[in-house]
């Protein structure tokens, strides 16, 4: 089999533990090679070409096609909604969403509102907690807003909870927990099936997902 | 809201300028031409329809229609696709003609698009119908359709999936028992998201052969051989059957020597809810989303009182257009530059080469604006200015 597939993935820590789950499951990738800065790095050992984006661009690439597949995390995936397939939960950066706010937080009818880098998805899970409140979108550094009294809340991703803590807020909510998924591209799911069938089924099997058949 | 600048579109909506019109309409009449050669006769229905007629039964997503209001209040879509409006058209105008029925469209297309503001939300789709027909014939011929059409458009790489929804109800009401279950996976399988399929199983209070059974729908895809296993899964007559058609639709596709363009795929699921048989969508090799889908839909017609079997599919004009990789080109033209005095012959030039074929501009020398930049834009240049000379041709 000697088809490229062209990935998509988050630089730094994501693309290095995706890079090992590759190696582990028997591709030849070269070693340091995630160490490079360029945007495009290809392994042509493993007929693969990988394309490094933000995390929130990587299913844009992949929905569009110049990605074959692509790593990213299932915030992301509930927040962009792009028609691709979701084939594998690589359990890798693992995290969860949560709701969070200074201590002395008390709920009020006030106009209640919510900053997040996730404004669909907050949008949605307070829809369907059936609150009323408004979400402001932020680009980062997301704790700042309950602290300069911009909104009263914030829903973002929480790992190890350090973030929160440094800077005086704590977790009011959980939403849902998140990990990175490998997702696929409708077209190149049909065209590549060989080498995507491949793909997945040997990295299944280093995670140790049951996979069928 | 800021001001529209005077050249602002809807969102969504684009023009075609020539060189990509003409482009467009090459590939056109050469599937239309294809369509027509099988017997399939056009027909044209119009953009507006009632909300609550083709608009419901056209299963497109509800925020995805553009919607507007007549005169008396009543809710008007732009068509968002022509199977709807085709079933009525076969219910109502057609409805004395004896089944099958073939037809064919080409047709725009309207469906909002919210995601992107970039992304058209009218494309113009090409398609054919097969009513009144159940047979594996009908359904290979349309694959058969489907497949030499873009092979007349020059595509050289792609390929056509098939699935069969039958199947994966079958397989999921078989394992599930009631309907309500299976809507929750088929959500995922719509969605796209195996993922979440293989975590709903697992969390399903079923034995483990049954959970086994589930997850083997995902990978149930692949060549001709697939069908062997899909057979292996399943023991209701309803899940036997739709792997039976599937092996038929093999067979008629050999007959078309065209059966090596088909891989399977058991979890093929469209976005239209009025499947009901095999479904099949084709992919360009250099193209992210699919250029067209289609299947049988055996149940749509009796929502217009007429029921009967059909199947068909749509391609999309636009996307063709992007994985042939065309530019868009205006095709040779010549010019005949004349000066008023000579404008009897420059006529009558212009007919004799109209005639052989050629494509004539007829331009009078005083109208031109820069007459080297004009030149520049045509193939060939026929010149006549100032008194013709003595002796001259007088044909």
């Amino acid at each position: 089999m000697n088809e490229w597939l062209t990935i998509a993935m988050p630089k730094g820590r994501i693309f290095e533990e995706a890079v090992q789950l590759l190696r582990k499951a028997g591709f030849p990738i070269p070693p340091e090679f995630e160490e490079s800065r360029k945007l495009i790095v290809d392994a042509p050992e493993a007929n693969m070409r990988f394309i490094l984006a933000k995390p929130m661009d990587v299913p844009t690439y992949v929905e569009h096609g110049v990605a074959d597949i692509g790593v990213a995390g299932k915030d992301t995936m509930i927040e962009e909604e792009r028609d691709v397939y979701e084939v594998l939960d690589l359990k890798i950066s693992a995290c969860y969403l949560a709701v969070a706010g200074l201590p002395e937080y008390e709920k009020s009818d006030v106009n209640p509102k919510v900053a997040s880098k996730y404004p669909n998805l907050a949008t949605q899970y307070f829809k369907q907690q059936g609150e009323q409140v408004e979400i402001i979108k932020l680009n980062g550094s997301i704790e700042l807003a309950p602290l300069v009294g911009l909104a009263d809340r914030i829903v973002d991703i929480v790992s190890t909870g350090q973030t929160l803590k440094e800077n005086g807020l704590i977790e009011l909510e959980t939403i849902v927990p998140i990990t990175s998924r490998l997702i696929v591209n409708p077209v190149s799911y049909r065209l590549k099936d060989t080498v995507i069938d491949d793909l997945v089924e040997r990295v299944a099997q280093v995670i140790g997902v049951e996979e069928q058949v | 809201m800021s001001k529209l600048f005077m050249f602002e579109k809807p969102l969504g909506m684009r023009d075609a300028l020539p060189g990509y019109f003409q482009t467009k309409r090459n590939v056109q009449r050469v599937i239309n031409d294809e369509w027509e050669s099988w017997g399939y006769l056009p027909v044209e229905t119009p953009t507006l329809e009632y909300y609550d007629t083709v608009g419901s039964a056209s299963a497109i997503l509800d925020h995805q229609l553009f919607k507007l209001l007549d005169q008396q209040g009543r809710t008007l879509v732009l068509r968002p696709d022509m199977t709807a409006p085709i079933a009525r058209v076969t219910a109502s105008g057609l409805q004395h003609q004896h089944f099958p029925i073939r037809l064919a469209y080409h047709t725009n297309v309207f469906r909002a698009q919210q995601l992107e503001a970039g992304r058209p939300a009218e494309f113009e789709q090409l398609g054919v119908e097969l009513i009144g027909d159940g047979t594996s014939s009908a359904n290979g011929e349309v694959v058969s359709l489907m497949i030499e059409a873009l092979r007349k458009t020059g595509l050289t790489t792609f390929q056509i999936t098939v699935g069969h929804v039958g199947y994966v109800n079958a397989l999921l009401e078989e394992v599930l028992g009631n309907d309500e279950r299976a809507d929750d996976l088929r959500r995922f399988l719509y969605e796209k998201n195996y993922v979440g399929y293989r975590q709903h199983v697992e969390n399903l209070p079923l034995s483990s052969l049954d959970k086994k059974k589930l997850n083997s729908l995902l990978r149930l895809r692949g060549d001709w051989r697939t069908l062997d296993k899909a057979l292996n899964l399943v023991q209701t007559p309803a899940a036997k059957e739709a792997v039976e058609e599937l092996q038929e639709l093999r067979t008629v596709l050999e007959h078309y020597e065209l059966s090596d363009y088909i891989k399977l795929d058991f979890n093929l699921f469209m976005h239209m809810s009025y499947y009901t048989g095999i479904v099949f969508e084709s992919y360009g090799n250099n193209l992210g989303v699919p250029l067209g889908s289609g299947g049988r839909y055996d149940e749509l017609l009796q929502q217009f009182n007429r029921p009967a079997q059909a199947v068909g599919f749509g391609l999309r004009l636009d996307l063709l257009v992007e994985a042939l990789g065309l530019t868009g080109a205006v095709p040779s033209q010549t010019c005949i530059l004349f000066s008023p005095e000579r404008r009897p012959e420059a006529v009558e030039q212009a007919r004799k080469l109209r005639e052989t074929g050629k494509r004539v501009v007829l331009q009078d020398i005083r109208g031109v604006e820069d007459v080297d930049q004009l030149s520049e834009s045509y193939e060939d240049v026929v010149t006549m200015i100032g008194k013709k000379k003595e002796g001259a041709s007088h044909e």
